[in-house]
C-alpha cells in the first residue's frame, strides 16, 4: 500500500491508446439513426447554402469506442479521493442523475406558459425557499450558471442597490484570501477591489476594515469559512461597520459545506450570498461544469433580484416580470435548471438531520487529518481548521522538491491532488478537503500515502521529480503550450 | 444515511485522535450569536423511493412530450438524442471529474475539450473557439465586452433587435454597471436587420447580429461584416439554433470577427432552459482576449502529445481583476455532449438532419399560409417563422392545446404592436401528422 512499493490503489490501469476523432472514421458512416423524412423536400436559395461543417463520418460503435477509451484516462470522485481545497469534491449521488433525467422535466420548454408548467416552476419555488431555510437569508434566484456567475448577480445586485440610493461606489474591499472570482466578478461591474489582509492568525481584523471602509466603498466580499480553512468569527461586527457606511456584505458561499444547520449567515451579517450547488450540494463537476449558482439576499435586497423571480400566491406558481427594480436577467432562462434538480434531490434526501452531520463529518474529517500530518508537512494555521486545511512544503523544499512535486506523486498513489499553491498567501500551499463523504479507513489510507511521501522527499527526491509516471502521460509542457497555442487539430 | 460512511465509533475514535470532546468543540470558532436559534424548518430525510414519488408527482405538473407536442423553440429546439450519448455522458470518469487543471489524471476531458474546440470551429468557420461560456445568452454579453477590450478607444455596440428579447436582456443586465453603451438596430419588412442605422454610430466597437435571428430569418451575414468593418468595428453573430450551419453558410466564412451562441440542439435535452452550452469563437488575431478556458496540444518530458488548459494568463484565477472574464466553472459535460453529438452525426449526417429540419418548417409554413396566414417578413427563413392571421389564432391555440399540442409564441410579450403575431416552430421531431394537425385547426 506505501508508495515506492510497486503496488497502490488505483496505480495499474488500462490505458488504451486512442486517436483524435477526425483520425478515425470513413466518409458515409453515420452514428445515429436519422429518421425518413415524411415531408417533401423545399426549395431553397442556393445562396443561403454554406457548404456544410466537415466533420468525420463515424459509427455508433467508433464513437462508443473513442470515449470509452477517452474515459479511461480521467479521474473521478467515483474513482477515488478527492481532497481539492475550497473545491468540495463530495460523492455525487446516482439517484439525483436519475430525477434529472424524468420527461417531465427534461423535456420541459422553457417558454411554456406558466399553468403549463407548474411542475418545474414549483421544483424552483421549493428550492428557492430550501436555500434561504438553510442560509437563514430571505430570498433567492435560481437563475446564475454557476458560483463566479452568482458573485457577478451579486455585484450587480450590489450596483443595483446603490444606483437606487443615488450612492456613487467605486471600490469594494476584498480579503487577499478571496478567490480569483471575487476580484473579477467585481472589477465587471466596475468595483476596484481594496485588498485586505489577514492577520497573524488567518483572520480580518475589524479595525482594518474600519479603516478601509470609506463613502466610496460599496461593501466587502467575504468568503466564510475562509480559504485558510478558518471561520472568520469576527464576522458580525465587520459586517456592522461595513453597514454603518452604507455598504454591503457579500457573502462567498464556497465554503457552505462547513456551515450547513449551523451557522445563520443573516445573523453573520450578511446581505448577499451565493451557492455552489456543485460543491455543498452534491452535483457532478463534469470536468468544469455546468455548475449552478444560486443566490440569497436580504428581505431589503429582494426587489432587486433577476427577472422573473418564481413566487407561489397559494394556488399557482408565477413568473413574475413586473419588478421595476430588478437587476434585470442573467441567463437566456431559468438557469441551469438540470443542474438544480440534483441539488433540490439531496437537500430532500438529507433533510435538515443529515445537512447538518454532513458539515459536522466535513469539519471533523478535516481536523483528523490536520492533526496526522502535523508535522509532516508545514501547517499554514494551527488552529481548529472547518472543512479544509492548509499546509506547504516548507518542510519539504531543503529537499529541492516542491508543493507540485508531492501532488504529482499523489496521482502516482491513486489520489487527485489537493488544491495546491492557493491560498496565494502562503507559499506553496497545499489545502486538502476531504469532505464528509470519506470513511475513516480512507482517511487514514491517505494519510499514510501523504507521511511516506514526506519520507520519500528526503530519501529518494527524484522519485517525485519524475512523478508521475504511471499515467497515459508524464508531467506536459505548459509553457510550450502557452507560448505557441495550438487550439485546434486536424486541417 | 448512505452517503455519510462515519459510525458512532468512527466519530468517538477521530475526536479522540484531534483531542477535542465534541462537535461542539469543533465548531467554537462560531460565536453564538452567528448560529441557527433552532433545527433548519426542512422536511424530514427522503429514501430513495420517497424521493421519486415526490419528484414523479412534481413532474406530472407538466405539458410535455409524449403525450403532448410542444412546436415552441425560441432558443430550445427538439431534436432526437442518439442513446449512445446520455449513455457516454453519464460515465462517472468524465461526470464525476473536476476542471483538469492536474492533466496528467483529466487527458480524457482534455483531449474531449480539444476535439470540441476543434469541431465547434469547423461548425462556425472560425479559427478558434473556446471550451465553452455558459449559455448563448452569457456568451453574448461577454463577446460585447471582447469587442470593447480590442477596440479600447470605443464605447458603443449596436446590436440588432431581432436578436433573442432574453439575450438583449442579459446584456443590457452586464452593460448597467458600466459606461459603455448599447444601441438596438430595427428590423426591415424582410425581417432582416436595418444595417444602415448603424451607419451614423460613432464609437461602435461591434455590430452584432443573430442568425437565424429570433423570427427565424436567415441574415445577409456578408454585409453585417461589411458594414461593421466599414466602421472598424468588429462583427458578431450569434445563434440559438446550432443545426441551421449544418445547411447554412457558416459565419466564419462571412469573415465574422466573433460567433457565439447557444449548443442545446446538439445532443442536449430543453431541461426548462439549463443547462445549454455557450459556443464561443473568434478569429486567431483575438485569442488572447477570449473569455473562457482554452485546451491546447503539448507534450509530455518523454515527448509524447497530450492537452493541458492554456493561455490562463487572460483567466481570473491568475489575472484577478485584470482577467478577460470572472468565469470558472463553465458547461463542462456540455461540451463533451456537444462534441459527442457532432461525432454521432458526422459532417454527411448533419447536413442531412439540418435539412431535414428546414423541409419540416417550410411545410409548416407553407401549409399555415395556404389555411390563410400571412407571413410578417418575407426573408428566408430556418426552421422558425413569424405569421399572422385575421382569424383569432389564441382560440385556435386553445383548441390545439385540447389535443395536446402546443403551437405558436405570442411576440406581444417580447415586442410592441405585435400580439397578433406567432412564431411557430418545427424540427424533425415534429411529425407531419402533428404539423397537419396544426394547419387544419387554422383551416376550420
Amino acid at each position: 500500500m506505501i508508495p515506492g512499493n510497486q503496488i497502490g490503489p488505483g496505480r495499474s490501469g488500462l490505458i488504451m491508446e486512442e486517436p483524435l476523432l477526425w483520425e478515425r472514421g470513413a466518409k458515409g458512416r453515420c452514428g445515429m439513426s436519422i429518421p425518413e423524412s415524411d415531408v417533401p423536400p423545399a426549395q431553397i436559395d442556393d445562396s443561403l447554402l454554406g457548404e456544410g461543417p466537415n466533420f468525420p463520418d463515424l459509427s455508433e460503435v467508433d464513437v462508443v469506442r473513442h470515449y470509452t477509451h477517452l474515459s479511461l484516462w480521467n479521474f473521478g470522485v467515483d474513482t477515488g479521493m478527492y481532497p481539492l481545497g475550497s473545491c468540495t469534491m463530495k460523492y455525487n449521488p446516482k439517484i439525483n442523475e436519475q430525477i434529472a433525467a424524468m420527461p417531465g422535466f427534461a423535456e420541459a420548454h422553457p417558454m411554456l406558459p406558466d399553468e403549463l408548467c407548474q411542475g418545474t416552476l414549483r421544483l424552483i419555488y421549493e428550492m428557492q425557499q430550501a436555500l434561504c431555510t438553510i442560509s437563514g437569508l430571505d430570498a433567492a434566484t435560481l437563475q446564475p450558471a454557476a458560483g463566479a456567475h452568482g458573485e457577478l448577480t451579486g455585484m450587480f445586485l450590489f450596483a443595483a442597490y446603490h444606483k437606487s440610493k443615488g450612492n456613487k461606489k467605486s471600490k469594494i474591499l476584498m480579503p487577499d484570501t478571496a478567490h480569483g472570482t471575487n476580484p473579477a466578478s467585481a472589477a465587471l461591474c466596475g468595483f476596484k477591489p481594496v485588498k485586505i489582509a489577514v492577520n497573524e492568525n488567518g483572520l480580518l481584523n475589524a479595525d482594518e476594515v474600519r479603516e478601509l471602509m470609506d463613502d466610496e466603498t460599496a461593501g466587502i466580499m467575504i468568503t466564510n469559512p475562509n480559504t485558510l480553512g478558518l471561520f472568520e468569527s469576527n464576522i458580525r461586527e465587520i459586517a456592522d461597520i461595513v453597514h454603518e457606511k452604507g455598504g454591503l456584505v457579500y457573502g462567498d458561499g464556497a465554503n457552505m459545506n462547513a456551515m450547513m444547520g449551523i451557522t445563520d449567515m443573516k445573523k453573520c451579517g450578511v446581505d448577499v450570498m451565493h451557492w455552489n450547488v456543485h460543491k455543498t450540494l452534491s452535483t457532478p463537476h463534469g470536468g468544469g461544469g455546468p455548475g449552478a449558482g444560486p443566490v440569497c439576499v436580504v428581505k431589503e435586497l429582494e426587489k432587486f433580484l433577476p427577472s422573473p423571480h418564481i413566487t407561489f400566491d397559494g394556488k399557482m406558481y408565477h413568473r413574475r416580470t413586473d419588478l421595476p427594480d430588478s437587476l434585470g436577467r442573467v441567463h437566456s432562462f431559468h438557469g441551469n435548471f438540470g443542474v438544480l434538480i440534483k441539488a433540490y434531490s439531496y437537500v430532500l434526501s438529507m433533510g435538515e438531520e443529515y445537512l447538518r452531520r454532513a458539515s459536522e463529518l466535513a469539519v471533523l474529517n478535516a481536523n483528523y487529518i490536520k492533526e496526522k500530518l502535523r508535522g509532516y508537512y508545514y501547517l499554514a494555521q494551527d488552529a481548529v481548521c472547518m472543512h479544509e486545511v492548509v499546509f506547504s512544503d516548507k518542510f519539504q523544499t531543503e529537499y529541492k522538491v516542491s508543493t507540485l512535486d508531492i501532488a504529482k506523486r499523489l496521482m502516482d498513489c491513486g489520489y487527485h491532488p489537493p488544491t495546491i499553491y492557493f491560498p496565494l498567501i502562503v507559499h506553496g500551499a497545499i489545502m486538502i478537503e476531504p469532505t464528509e463523504t470519506e470513511s475513516l479507513e480512507d482517511l487514514d489510507e491517505f494519510i499514510e500515502v501523504m507521511k511516506a511521501i514526506a519520507e520519500e522527499a528526503k530519501t529518494d527526491p527524484d522519485l517525485l521529480h519524475n512523478s508521475p509516471q504511471r499515467y497515459k502521460v508524464r508531467r506536459l509542457d505548459e509553457t510550450a503550450a502557452a507560448r505557441n497555442p495550438r487550439l485546434t487539430g486536424g486541417q | 444515511m448512505r452517503y455519510l460512511p462515519h459510525t458512532e465509533d468512527d466519530i468517538s475514535r477521530m475526536f479522540q485522535a484531534i483531542g477535542l470532546k465534541g462537535f461542539d468543540e469543533l465548531f467554537a470558532a462560531v460565536p453564538a450569536s452567528c448560529r441557527h436559534d433552532a433545527p433548519l424548518d426542512l422536511p424530514a430525510p427522503k429514501s430513495e423511493w420517497e424521493l421519486i414519488d415526490y419528484m414523479n408527482e412534481i413532474q406530472a405538473q407538466m405539458a410535455v412530450g409524449p403525450s403532448y407536442h410542444v412546436l415552441i423553440g425560441a432558443g430550445r429546439y427538439h431534436h432526437h438524442i442518439p442513446c449512445s450519448i446520455p449513455a457516454l455522458m453519464s460515465r462517472s470518469e468524465f461526470l464525476t471529474a473536476y476542471t483538469p487543471y492536474q492533466s496528467e489524471m483529466a487527458q480524457g476531458t482534455l483531449q474531449g475539450l480539444f476535439e470540441y474546440q476543434t469541431l465547434t470551429a469547423r461548425l462556425l468557420g472560425v479559427e478558434v473557439a473556446n471550451a465553452s461560456m455558459y449559455d448563448g445568452a452569457s456568451g453574448l454579453a461577454e463577446a460585447l465586452l471582447m469587442s470593447l477590450r480590442i477596440k479600447k478607444k470605443e464605447t458603443k455596440v449596436a446590436i440588432s433587435s431581432a436578436i433573442h428579447p432574453h439575450y438583449r436582456e442579459v446584456v443590457r443586465t452586464y452593460f448597467a454597471p458600466t459606461d459603455f453603451e448599447v444601441i438596438e438596430l430595427p428590423v426591415l419588412a424582410d425581417g432582416r436587420t436595418d444595417l444602415s442605422a448603424a451607419g451614423d454610430i460613432e464609437g461602435l466597437a461591434a455590430v452584432a447580429v443573430q442568425s437565424p435571428n429570433f423570427f427565424g430569418v436567415v441574415e445577409d451575414l456578408s454585409a453585417v461584416s461589411a458594414t461593421a468593418h466599414d466602421k472598424k468595428a468588429l462583427s458578431l453573430v450569434v445563434f440559438t439554433e446550432a443545426m441551421a450551419y449544418g445547411l447554412l453558410k457558416r459565419p466564419g466564412s462571412c469573415d465574422a470577427d466573433i460567433v457565439c451562441g447557444d449548443g442545446q440542439s446538439f445532443g442536449m435535452s430543453r431541461e426548462f432552459g439549463g443547462p445549454g452550452l455557450g459556443m464561443f469563437g473568434c478569429k486567431q488575431a483575438y485569442v488572447r482576449n477570449l473569455p473562457g478556458r482554452l485546451v491546447g496540444k503539448t507534450q509530455d518530458v518523454d515527448g509524447k502529445t497530450g492537452y493541458v488548459l492554456t493561455l490562463a494568463t487572460r483567466e481570473q484565477h491568475i489575472r484577478r481583476e485584470k482577467a478577460t472574464s470572472n468565469i470558472c466553472s463553465n458547461q463542462g459535460i456540455m461540451t463533451l455532449i456537444a462534441a459527442m453529438y457532432m461525432a454521432s452525426m458526422g459532417g454527411t449526417g448533419l447536413r442531412t438532419l439540418a435539412r431535414q429540419n428546414y423541409d419540416k418548417a417550410e411545410y409548416l409554413k407553407a401549409g399555415l399560409l395556404a389555411a390563410g396566414g400571412r407571413l410578417t417578413y418575407s426573408g428566408p427563413t430556418y426552421n422558425e417563422f413569424v405569421m399572422e392571421f385575421d382569424c383569432d389564432f389564441a382560440a385556435i391555440q386553445k383548441r390545439l392545446l385540447e389535443k395536446k399540442i402546443v403551437a405558436g409564441l405570442n411576440l406581444g410579450q417580447f415586442y410592441e404592436n405585435s400580439s397578433n403575431k406567432w412564431l411557430f416552430c418545427a424540427t424533425e421531431t415534429a411529425s407531419r401528422k402533428v404539423l397537419d394537425s396544426v394547419i387544419e385547426e387554422v383551416k376550420a
